[in-house]
C-alpha cells in the first residue's frame, strides 16, 4: 500500500489537463505507441471535439524511481463541468492528492476554485502545476501569485510545465511520489469500497469504478451496495490500465472495476459503497447524495415515426449516463417525445448531441424549465417540471423556484457588466473578493431558472471569454411565476410555453416574438405571431407571406445546383412541424434557447 | 438528337448581377478559338454520334470575336459532330457589338439565330445592372439586326430592377413587341451570392431587389405576352406561336448535350459533368489532353427531380405517364399524391396525367417541384 498513489487532477476546461494526462501515460509507459490517440482519457468523440471530459474515468500507471522503486499511479479523471460537480466530489474523494493544473497565460478559474476547495475539504495533499509554459503570453510570476494567495503553498511548490513539450512533466511524477500520502486503511476491515463512476460495456454491462478504503474484495465475493441494497456476485474485479486487467484480489488503497452482471446504470450510484454482503461494514462512505435533475426540457423525434426508436436510443445513453432522466410525454405540436431530466443545461447538450452523432436521431428540444414546487390550497406540494403540470390558478397557494449560489471570476474590469447581467437575472450579491489586483471573484445568489437560458453565453461575451462561473443549488425561494404561451395564427404552440417571472414576461415574450419571426420561413400567406399571458396579447409580429419562389434561369448549368439546392429545401422541410397551418423549423424550437445570439 | 454548347469567357466589362464564368480582360483570347477546337476532338465521342440539332454559343460575349473566328468555331464542331441542316446556330450577343458591318458578317456564317442582350430600354436601369450599353445602343441594335436579316431574333429582358416602375416594365415590353420579336427571354432579377451586385446591395451602395415588385411585374409580363398572342412556353421564355428557343428546350426535355470551354456543362442522360471554371486550369487541361472536369451520375431520384424541376417549369408540364415508364408506377404515386395537394390550392392542373402550373403557380415553380421531389432511400411502391 505504501507504494500506491491515488490522486485527480482539478483543471479549468481549455488549460491543458488532457495533453499533460498524456504526458504522464507517456512517461511511464503506460500506452503503447500502437494504441496512441490524442488525449486518451476523453473518449467520447464529444468529449474530444469539445475539449471537455463529461465523464470521469481511471486510469493507472506504473512509475519507476531513479532508485528502482516501482510506485502504482491511480490517475482519477474528473469531470470538468459545473453540471457535474457531485460527480466531481466523489472523484476526490477516492483520491489523496491531486494535481492543480492552471493555465500559465489565464490564471485561475472559478471552477478551479470551487473543485479546489472540495479537494482541500477532503485533505487532499494539492500539487500546484503551472501548465502552458511554453506560450509567449505565459505570465508565471502573476498565476503563482494567485496560486499561493489562495492554498496559501510556498512558491517553490509549483510546477513549471509544458504538456506540449512535455517540460517539466517528470517532475510532476516525482512530486507525486514525494508529496501524496500514501493511501491509509485496514486490509483486514470489512470491505469498505467508494464508487466513483460507472460505465456501460455492451458485452459486459455495467462495469463499476471504485476505490478501497478499508478491506480486502476477492473474485467471486459476495458484494452489496449499500445504498441501492442490491447484491451482487463478483465476476469480475481488476485495475483499470488501458484495458481491463483482472486481479484474483484487491485490498484497501487499490482502485479498480467490478463486473457483476450489472444490466442498468441506475442500479450503480455513484458515492455508493461497496461492502461483503456476509461482514457488512458498520456505516457506508460518508457524502452519498442521490442526483436528482434540475433542468427539464420535452425531447422528440422529429419525424414522429421514430418514436420508438428515440425511446430505444434514450434507453442506450441510460445505461452509461444514468443522471439522465426521461418519461413519456405528448404535446399537440410536438406529438410523442419524452420529458426529460438533466443535471443542467450542459448535460442537456450533451445529451442531444449524443442522440444526433451517436445515435444518428433528429430531435426536437423544448425550452427547458427549472424543477418548480408548486404548493395547492390543500397543502400538497408538487413537482413542476413542465408549462402543462402547473395546478389551475384555484388551487393553487404558492410556487417555489430553486436557487443557486454562484461564483464568477473574472478580470475587474468586466465585474461592472457582470454585476449588470446578474441583477438582471434577478440576482442578488452576496460576496465580492479580490483575488489579485486584477481578478475579482463576485458571489450572487440566482435563480436556477436564470441561467437556464443563455447565461453562460452572455457571461463568456460581456467577459470577452474571461469569465469562469460555477455554482450549486442551495434551495427553494417563493416566485413570482406566470405561464407564457406562444400563438401561432392564433394557435397556441405547447411546445413554446414557458413558465417565467413576471416580471420578465413582457421582455422574454418580445424577444421570443421576434427570434420566431427570423426564423419561421416565409409562407403563402402572413403568419401571425403572439405572446400571450393568459388571453393578454403581450407581444406580436408578423412573417409576411411569400410573394415569389421561382427561379429566373434554369438551364445547362443550372440544373444541377438548382436541384441541390430544391432537395436541401425539401430535406429542410421534412424536418418541420406543422402548427396549424403554420410550418414551423426545428430551429424554431431551439433558438429560444439562446434568444440574444 | 443532341445539343452542343461553346462558351466564350470573355466580356468587355462585368454586369453586377452576372454569376457566369467570364474574365473582363483579353488573357488567351486568341489561344481559346484553337483550344475550344481541340476540346472537341477530344470529347468527339461524347455524344455517342448523335445528330446535333442545335449549337449554341454563349458566354460571356461571343461576340467579342470578329464574325470569321465565329464562323471557324462553328465549322470545327460541325467537323466533329454529326449536324443537321437545318440545325439551329445560335449566337449570344450584347448590343454594343450589333454593328451593320459586323451583323453583315456574321449573315455569312452558318449562325441563323441571335439571342441580344438587351435588358431594359432605359439608361438607369442598365446604369443600375452595370451593362456595357445604353439604351440608345438597344433600339439601334434590334434595328440593324433586323436590317441584316436576322428574323430568328431573341431579347432578353429583366425585371424586378430597382428603379424599374411598372411603367418602364410595360414600355419595355411594348417595345419588343413593337419590334415583333418572335422570342423573348424575361428573367426577374436574382442576386446571386458573391456577385458584385450581391455586395454593393449589402454595403448599401445600391437600393435592394423588391420580391413584391418582381411578383407583380412577372404577373404583368405575363398578361401582356398572353395577349399579344406568345405562347408562355417556359417560365422565363415567351414566344409567337411554334418559335421556341430550340437549345434551350432540350435542357427541359432531358435530350443528351455537350459543353466546350471553361465552364460549360454536359449531360449524357445519366450524368452531368463540368468543366473547371478556370481559364488556365481548363486551356492546361486541354493542352495535356485531359479535360479538367468535374462529374456526378444520377440516381435514378435524381434524374426524376431533374425532369419534374425542369418539365413544370414548361407549357408541356410533367407527364405522369414519363414518370411511370422511367422511374415506376411507386414514384409516379408519389408525385401524383403530392401534385393532387397543390392542385386544391389552385397551384397546379392536372390533367390527363400532366401535370401544369396555374398562373398563380408560376410564381412558386420552385416550392412546388421541391415537394414533388422523391427521394431515392424511398421504396417505391409495389405495382
Amino acid at each position: 500500500m505504501k507504494n500506491i498513489r491515488n490522486f485527480c487532477i482539478i483543471a479549468h476546461i481549455d488549460h491543458g489537463k488532457s495533453t499533460l494526462a498524456d504526458r504522464l501515460l507517456d512517461l511511464t509507459h503506460t500506452i503503447g505507441e500502437r494504441d496512441k490517440k490524442e488525449q486518451v482519457l476523453d473518449s467520447m468523440d464529444l468529449e474530444r471535439e469539445r475539449g471537455i471530459t463529461i465523464k470521469s474515468h481511471a486510469i493507472q500507471m506504473v512509475y519507476k524511481t531513479d532508485d528502482g522503486v516501482d510506485y502504482l499511479f491511480n490517475l482519477i479523471d474528473t469531470p470538468g463541468h459545473v453540471d457535474f460537480s457531485y460527480e466531481v466530489s466523489r472523484s476526490i474523494a477516492a483520491c489523496e492528492g491531486a494535481l492543480l493544473i492552471v493555465d500559465a497565460t489565464q490564471g485561475i478559474q472559478a471552477q478551479t476554485i470551487s473543485n479546489l476547495y472540495l479537494a482541500i475539504d477532503h485533505n487532499l495533499e494539492i500539487i500546484p502545476v503551472l501548465n502552458k509554459m511554453d506560450l509567449e503570453a505565459a505570465m508565471p510570476e502573476d498565476v503563482k501569485d494567485q496560486i499561493v494567495d489562495l492554498i496559501g503553498c510556498d512558491r517553490d511548490d509549483i510546477i513549471e510545465t509544458s504538456g506540449k513539450t512535455g517540460f517539466g512533466v517528470e517532475r510532476i511524477l516525482e512530486a507525486i511520489v514525494e508529496r501524496v500520502p500514501a493511501p491509509s486503511g485496514d486490509p483486514k476491515a470489512p470491505l469498505q469500497a467508494l464508487i466513483f463512476d460507472s460505465v456501460y460495456n455492451s458485452y459486459r454491462g455495467i462495469i463499476a469504478y471504485f476505490r478501497i478504503f478499508n478491506g480486502t474484495i476477492r473474485k467471486n465475493d459476495f458484494v452489496k451496495f449499500v445504498a441501492t441494497g442490491r447484491e451482487y456476485n463478483a465476476d469480475e474485479i481488476g485495475v483499470l490500465c488501458m484495458g481491463l486487467q483482472p486481479r484474483e484480489t484487491m485490498e484497501a488503497g487499490d482502485v479498480g472495476y467490478i463486473i457483476s452482471g450489472i444490466k442498468s446504470s441506475k442500479e450503480v450510484k455513484v458515492g455508493d459503497t461497496i461492502t461483503h454482503v456476509d461482514n457488512p461494514c458498520g456505516e457506508m462512505i460518508s457524502g452519498f447524495e442521490n442526483v436528482k435533475p434540475m433542468v427539464f426540457a420535452g425531447i422528440y423525434p422529429v419525424d414522429a415515426d421514430d418514436y420508438e426508436e428515440l425511446r430505444n436510443s434514450m434507453e442506450k445513453l441510460q445505461l452509461n449516463d444514468a443522471s439522465l432522466t426521461f418519461e413519456p410525454e405528448s404535446s399537440a405540436a410536438l406529438g410523442f417525445g419524452f420529458r426529460c431530466g438533466f443535471l443542467g443545461l450542459l448535460h442537456m447538450e450533451i445529451v442531444q448531441e449524443r442522440l444526433d452523432r451517436e445515435f444518428d436521431m433528429d430531435v426536437i428540444t423544448t425550452v427547458p424549465n427549472v424543477n418548480y414546487k408548486a404548493y395547492t390550497t390543500k397543502g400538497e406540494v408538487i413537482d413542476v417540471h413542465n408549462p402543462s403540470g402547473m395546478p389551475g390558478p384555484n388551487i393553487l397557494e404558492h410556487v417555489e423556484e430553486p436557487m443557486i449560489q454562484a461564483h464568477i471570476i473574472s478580470k475587474s474590469e468586466y465585474v461592472g457588466a457582470i454585476m449588470n447581467l446578474c441583477i438582471d437575472r434577478r440576482g442578488e450579491l452576496q460576496n465580492q473578493v479580490y483575488l489579485t489586483s486584477d481578478r475579482v471573484e463576485v458571489s450572487f445568489m440566482l435563480p436556477l431558472a436564470e441561467i437556464v437560458f443563455d447565461f453562460y453565453d452572455k457571461l463568456k461575451s460581456i467577459s470577452r471569454g474571461y469569465a469562469s462561473f460555477d455554482y450549486h443549488i442551495t434551495g427553494y425561494q417563493p416566485a413570482k411565476l406566470v405561464r407564457l404561451d406562444i400563438l401561432l395564427n392564433g394557435e397556441p404552440v405547447d411546445a413554446l410555453s414557458t413558465l417565467i417571472h413576471h416580471d420578465n414576461a413582457y421582455t422574454f415574450g418580445r424577444r421570443m416574438c421576434e427570434k420566431l419571426r427570423e426564423l419561421i420561413p416565409r409562407q403563402q400567406f402572413d403568419v401571425a405571431i403572439q405572446a400571450a399571458i393568459g388571453a393578454k396579447i403581450i407581444a406580436r409580429e408578423t412573417v409576411k407571406a411569400l410573394r415569389k419562389d421561382v427561379t429566373a434561369k434554369c438551364y445547362g448549368g443550372d440544373i444541377s445546383r438548382k436541384r441541390k439546392l430544391l432537395e436541401k429545401q425539401k430535406k429542410g422541410k421534412k424536418r418541420m412541424r406543422q402548427v396549424g397551418n403554420v410550418e414551423v423549423p426545428q430551429s424554431a424550437f431551439l433558438a429560444v434557447l439562446k434568444l440574444d445570439s | 438528337m443532341a445539343g452542343l454548347y461553346i462558351h466564350i469567357p470573355y466580356c468587355r466589362q462585368k454586369c453586377h448581377y452576372c454569376n457566369f464564368y467570364s474574365l473582363a480582360s483579353r488573357k488567351y483570347r486568341e489561344l481559346l478559338p484553337e483550344a475550344l477546337q481541340q476540346e472537341m476532338i477530344l470529347q468527339k465521342d461524347y455524344l455517342t454520334g448523335e445528330t446535333l440539332h442545335t449549337i449554341y454559343i454563349g458566354g460571356g460575349t461571343p461576340t467579342v470575336y470578329p464574325p470569321q473566328v465565329i464562323a471557324e468555331i462553328i465549322l470545327a464542331a460541325t467537323k466533329q459532330f454529326k449536324t443537321d441542316a437545318r440545325a439551329e446556330i445560335n449566337i449570344e450577343a450584347n448590343p454594343d457589338d450589333l454593328l451593320p458591318d459586323y451583323l453583315h458578317q456574321l449573315r455569312k456564317t452558318p449562325v441563323n439565330r441571335l439571342s441580344i442582350g438587351i435588358q431594359s430600354f432605359h439608361d438607369d436601369d442598365l446604369h443600375y445592372l452595370n451593362r456595357n450599353h445604353s439604351a440608345a445602343n438597344a433600339y439601334q441594335a434590334i434595328r440593324n439586326a433586323l436590317a441584316a436579316g436576322f428574323d430568328n431574333l431573341n431579347v432578353d429582358l429583366i425585371y424586378g430592377i430597382p428603379g424599374l416602375t411598372d411603367k418602364k416594365w410595360g414600355e419595355n415590353i411594348k417595345t419588343v413587341l413593337d419590334f415583333h420579336i418572335p422570342h423573348i427571354s424575361a428573367y426577374a432579377l436574382t442576386v446571386e451570392p458573391g456577385t458584385a451586385l450581391d455586395k454593393l446591395i449589402n454595403k448599401k451602395k445600391l437600393p435592394p431587389v423588391e420580391e413584391q415588385q418582381a411578383a407583380d411585374q412577372f404577373v404583368m409580363l405575363m398578361e401582356m405576352m398572353a395577349a399579344a398572342g406568345y405562347e408562355h412556353y417556359e417560365i422565363s421564355n415567351f414566344c409567337k406561336p411554334g418559335q421556341y428557343a430550340r437549345h434551350n428546350t432540350s435542357y427541359w426535355q432531358g435530350i443528351s448535350y455537350l459543353g466546350i470551354g471553361p465552364s460549360a456543362h454536359a449531360f449524357d442522360g445519366r450524368s452531368r459533368q463540368w468543366n473547371v471554371s478556370n481559364l488556365e486550369a481548363w486551356l492546361q487541361g486541354i493542352r495535356s489532353h485531359k479535360p479538367a472536369f468535374e462529374r456526378e451520375i444520377l440516381s435514378p431520384a435524381q434524374q426524376l427531380n431533374e425532369y419534374v424541376m425542369t418539365s413544370l417549369r414548361t407549357m408541356w408540364g410533367t407527364d405522369l405517364q414519363t414518370i411511370q415508364s422511367r422511374f415506376g408506377a411507386g414514384f409516379r404515386q408519389m408525385v401524383l399524391q403530392q401534385a393532387a395537394s397543390f392542385q386544391k390550392q389552385g397551384l397546379v392542373f392536372i390533367n390527363e396525367d400532366i401535370i401544369t402550373l396555374t398562373q398563380r403557380g408560376k410564381l412558386f415553380a420552385d416550392g412546388i417541384a421541391a415537394e414533388l421531389f422523391v427521394e431515392d432511400s424511398e421504396k417505391t411502391l409495389p405495382e
